[in-house]
């Protein structure tokens, strides 16, 4: 891991070679993720089996739900030989048990290495009429950035293989970064009450967070229709929440230029700032009000924040996570006038520092910004700036633990609660929520450890 | 209640609660002719045959055989089986995984092996994730001396006993020789310092990777220290401490005198291992993952091994009084005597609670290459069946007993794995050990000693090898058991289905299971499960009814 954190940071640390204890996963759990998101999709990991199993095994964690994820299944032949057989024998395996809708291919480092090329193999597929449903490949080797990085990529490669040009149509498109099922099922919640018709890509709030079955499926109910995948080509706008993404890597990008889409590119819409510009764009783009229970909601999140500022003013934060959702939860603790010391990702666009700092600017220069980093560099920007408390995923506890301050688990992975497919980080609703576990946390942590039991705090 | 004496096992009982054929037609009627070929000889009904003398023959089953593609396996890898399985649970060796990130990120504390340094001045990486965290200017040029210095890092970092580097799929491909970079950093920083080839796509499950990391353990550790053990000194084999097992088991040796050297791997120290060789019996849990080791010990230090099994209140007074036997010393039997009468009490009020809440249900396991064994005991203890099992990276040894390993075959996948040639070692081979067995056999006493799960399970119950989700779903919809044992990746599909699933990875976050209180443990936990209150509400999808709709009306 080569350190990108500032301050404190020796010359020798900046050489450090080895990552120890990741703050990213691999590229293709995220293209796992995104391809979830797509009604009666299977995927289908090219490379060794392994990889479909830990994906699934963590996706399943975090998520549980049932989670498929097949694999080509090399073998030491395969890396020899080619993975044409494989793959074309797992498309035909995978059809036969599931009749998928749509069929995502992504590849593992193994695949790669050798020098792969999915599209390729497919022009082999026999023309038995077996596998039939649209098949959507995205490169996604390991040894390339984060998973976040490979759920932009596979949502591109949906739609640039998918969609098709049209005459303009009503609907928008919406591409959110990879969030909970919550946020999903919130922001098409937000939009259909401003009776907007929507596509959002991918859609996992329904196959990554569903209900209990009175029938078995073979494939969980829910998720963006292939359909509706072909038409974010004839979309009025596209509406992507990023702050990190490559601005011509993203599949509202691609929209853009092959099927002149316009795009509006917004912040996700973390905290109220950010969760404003959302509900501006979308009182422009239909020309009416914000719907007033989310006026009220935002009033609500705003009297809470009054009540509460006595709870969180002046305290101190490490945030933790995927960069968009670092500077979303960043840019929100600075709103309650919590500041986010340290802020640390895996992920390695370069643009984590140049957005929080920007994003900040009153607070810039005491915020330390670890890009590209790991756990263990985070740490030792944590053990110097001693905040209040940690905001980050579940691999964030042993940080919280050895330091003895709270934990707000968000984002990808929790997996020592339950609630992860359903914490809700966007809008006004999401604010509301990290609100109140951020200020009862620090509550309770005073109250635990105030020697006289009070029980008004 | 006196402590039992005889085996529960009531092997010829035939299963008649369920259609085990028809079951097995019906999870085989969708595949494609080649794949259907394939699972048929692995989804066997159980039937044992008489022979001209009496004897039970065991069905056939075709095991350890690669996964075909597209289907949904609940199989891992083989950097898995060795970083993930076996090394994972020492806690004073370093593991860094050399590959991009995702491999060491997803074996970073996810089984659930648990360790107990004695002060927190003693080694403990297990918290720790190592990676080189390949890039892809490494996998062009290599990422040797990537590895180097990551090396350098950790050893500046802990100044640990050892270092060990394991493989991810690039690395053999792109031609990184972790064995040198290993010994040319063993020889510069001086603690040893040993590596892997354990890439993914080798073998055909985790078993490979068992396999491989046996190998190594025996060529870079065993036989390090050799320290005189007590005269009751054994190693307990293939078991991982999860959920605290081994911290039960150890509790029950040291309240018998035995004197525990080394377990592989659960709650272990490189010391152990260092020293395991001079223990006089090796202990087998796991018969899959660690049969290797038992073996290569006895070829090369004269260590003879047996197989026990914790798992379960009957087998752990049966095991405890094996070891003894072994070492025909009164004082031992009457010590393994005193304990097991010790514990047995809070075994048998557990079993007058909780069986009549239990008996009569049915089970299923999925699960490792001894787990979907083991667990029958303690369902049986509980009065519960188990009508369908089978493992997810055994071979056919694991299921018909060891007297099959002559005639297994080993393919392409198999014999890509490195078989040592172990020859007995000229200064530390210990010929007492050979001797004692000599004797011991001469009583009817048996080694290498394991018959596999079939002989144990009922006729016309199934035994699926590798059994895939597709499967899975199908087998539950067409018998519908009361509890499902596999992992986290099966639960919540199983319990989509209205059954409760219970973890045998991980012990769904509890346990110890192993021992006697850890049957007390499980019998509580199943009884907790089966009968939760949540599956009133949750009507399965072939119950009749549809609240649903009754509301809605």
């Amino acid at each position: 891991m080569s350190a990108d954190c500032e301050a404190a940071v020796t010359p020798a640390a900046l050489e450090v070679a080895a990552t120890r204890n990741a703050c990213k996963l691999c590229t293709p759990l995220g293209a796992c993720v995104a391809f979830a998101g797509v009604e009666g999709s299977r995927t289908v990991l090219h490379g060794s089996q392994g990889c479909a199993t830990y994906i699934r095994r963590y996706m399943i964690s975090h998520f549980k739900e049932p989670i498929d994820i097949a694999s080509s299944s090399f073998a030491e032949e395969t890396t020899i030989f080619g993975g044409r057989d494989n793959l074309l024998k797992s498309l035909a395996n995978v059809t036969r048990q599931y009749h998928p809708a749509m069929i995502g291919i992504a590849t593992t480092c193994l695949a790669e290495t050798i020098g792969e090329d999915p599209a390729m193999h497919l022009r082999g597929l026999p023309d038995d009429g077996l596998v039939s449903a649209p098949i959507v490949h995205v490169s996604t080797p390991s040894y390339c950035g984060s998973h976040a990085d490979g759920y932009v990529a596979a949502v591109r490669a949906m739609v640039a293989q998918l969609a098709e040009r049209g005459s303009p149509a009503e609907h928008v498109n919406l591409f959110a970064p990879m969030c909970s099922p919550a946020d999903l099922r919130y922001l098409k919640e937000i939009v259909r009450e401003f009776q907007l018709p929507h596509t959002l890509l991918p859609d996992y709030s329904e196959t990554l967070d569903g209900t209990t079955w009175r029938e078995y499926h073979l494939i969980p109910p829910g998720g963006t229709k292939v359909d509706d995948i072909r038409r974010t080509g004839s979309a009025r706008a596209s509406i992507e929440f990023t702050h990190v993404a490559s601005a011509s890597e993203t599949g509202a990008a691609w929209l853009e230029e092959a099927c002149s889409v316009p795009r509006h590119r917004l912040s996700p819409p973390i905290g109220v700032r950010k969760t404003d510009e959302l509900f501006h764009t979308l009182e422009s783009i239909t020309g009416r009000c914000t719907p007033a229970p989310h006026a009220a909601e935002r009033g609500r999140l705003l009297d809470s924040l009054v009540d509460g500022h006595k709870y969180v003013s002046g305290r101190r934060a490490a945030v933790v996570g995927d960069e968009d959702l670092v500077i979303g939860l960043a840019v929100f603790l600075a709103e309650l006038g919590i500041t986010p010391v340290v802020c640390g990702s895996g992920g390695s666009s370069g643009r984590l520092r140049t957005a929080v700092k920007s994003e900040i600017p009153d607070k810039a220069a005491e915020i330390a910004v670890c890009q590209a980093s790991d756990y263990l560099e985070i740490e030792e920007e944590v053990r110097s700036r001693r905040p209040d408390l940690i905001v980050g995923s579940s691999k964030a506890y042993g940080l919280a633990r050895k330091l003895n301050v709270p934990l707000i688990r968000v984002g990808f992975p929790i997996h020592d609660r339950i609630d992860g497919n359903r914490t809700l980080h966007f809008g006004y609703r999401g604010a509301q929520q990290l609100f109140d576990r951020i200020a009862n946390a620090l509550i309770e942590s005073k109250q635990d450890s105030s020697t006289v039991g009070y029980a008004y705090m | 209640m006196s402590a039992p004496t005889t085996d529960t096992a009531t092997p010829v009982t035939p299963n008649e609660s369920i259609d085990a054929a028809g079951v097995r037609k019906k999870m085989l009627e969708n595949y494609p002719a080649k794949t259907r070929r394939k699972r048929e000889k692995q989804i066997i009904v159980n039937e044992k045959q008489l022979d001209a003398d009496g004897a039970k023959v065991l069905p056939v089953i075709a095991a350890n055989t690669r996964t075909a593609p597209g289907i949904i396996t609940q199989r891992g890898c083989c950097y898995a089986g060795c970083k993930g399985v076996i090394l994972g649970p020492t806690r004073d060796i370093v593991n860094i995984t050399h590959g991009p990130v995702g491999c060491g990120y997803y074996s970073w504390l996810t089984r659930r092996n648990q360790t107990h340094a004695p002060t927190d001045e003693h080694d403990n990486f297990i918290t720790y994730c190592f990676t080189t965290d390949m890039e892809e200017e490494n996998i062009i040029f290599g990422g040797e001396k990537k590895l180097s210095q990551a090396i350098q890092e950790a050893y500046d970092l802990f100044h640990p006993k050892a270092i060990a580097v394991f493989s991810t799929c690039p690395v053999g491909l792109i031609g990184d020789d972790v064995h040198q970079v290993a010994l040319s950093m063993k020889e510069k920083l001086g603690i040893n310092i040993f590596g892997f080839s354990c890439e993914g796509y080798k073998g055909v499950s985790q078993s490979a990777g068992h396999h491989i990391a046996n190998n190594q353990i025996f060529k870079h550790v065993i036989g390090e220290n050799d320290k005189p053990r007590g005269r009751w000194a054994v190693n307990l084999m293939g078991e991982y401490n999860i959920g605290g097992d081994s911290f039960l088991i150890e509790d029950l040796f040291r309240r018998c005198g035995i004197d525990l050297v080394a377990t592989f791997s659960g709650n272990s120290t490189y010391d152990q291992f260092a020293n395991s060789h001079m223990a006089k019996l090796n202990c087998v849990m796991c018969h899959r993952s660690i049969n290797y080791v038992a073996d290569m010990i006895e070829k090369k230090y004269g260590v003879p091994w047996i197989k026990v099994n914790f798992i379960g209140a009957t087998a752990t007074a049966k095991s405890l009084r094996k070891i003894a036997d072994f070492f025909q010393d009164d004082k031992l039997s009457e010590n393994v005597e005193r304990v097991i009468g010790e514990e047995y009490p809070a075994v048998a009020a557990a079993q007058k609670k909780y069986r009549p809440r239990c008996t009569g249900k049915k089970a299923m396991l999925f699960v490792g290459g001894s787990r979907a064994h083991h667990y029958q005991e303690l369902f049986s203890e509980l009065g519960m069946e188990t009508v369908a099992a089978g493992y997810e990276f055994g071979h056919r040894d694991d299921y018909e007993g060891r007297r099959v390993i002559p005639s297994i075959k080993v393919d392409a996948d198999s014999r890509n794995i490195e078989e040592m040639n172990v020859q007995p070692d000229p200064d530390k081979f210990r010929p007492e050990g050979p001797e004692m067995a000599r004797k011991a056999e001469q009583r009817g006493y048996r080694f290498h000693d394991y018959d596999g799960l079939m002989i144990d399970m009922k006729e016309q119950t199934l035994i699926i090898d590798d059994i895939s989700q597709y499967e899975t779903e199908r087998l539950i919809e067409a018998i519908r058991p009361d509890v499902f044992c596999a992992g986290i990746k099966e639960k919540y599909a199983v319990q989509k289905m209205g059954v409760p699933c219970k973890q045998l990875h991980s012990y769904d976050y509890g346990g110890p299971y192993a021992a006697f209180q850890g049957a007390v443990n499980f019998y509580a936990e199943i009884d907790r499960m089966v009968n939760a209150r949540i599956w009133s509400h949750i009507p399965a999808p072939w119950d009749e009814i549809s609240p649903v709709k009754e509301v809605s009306e």
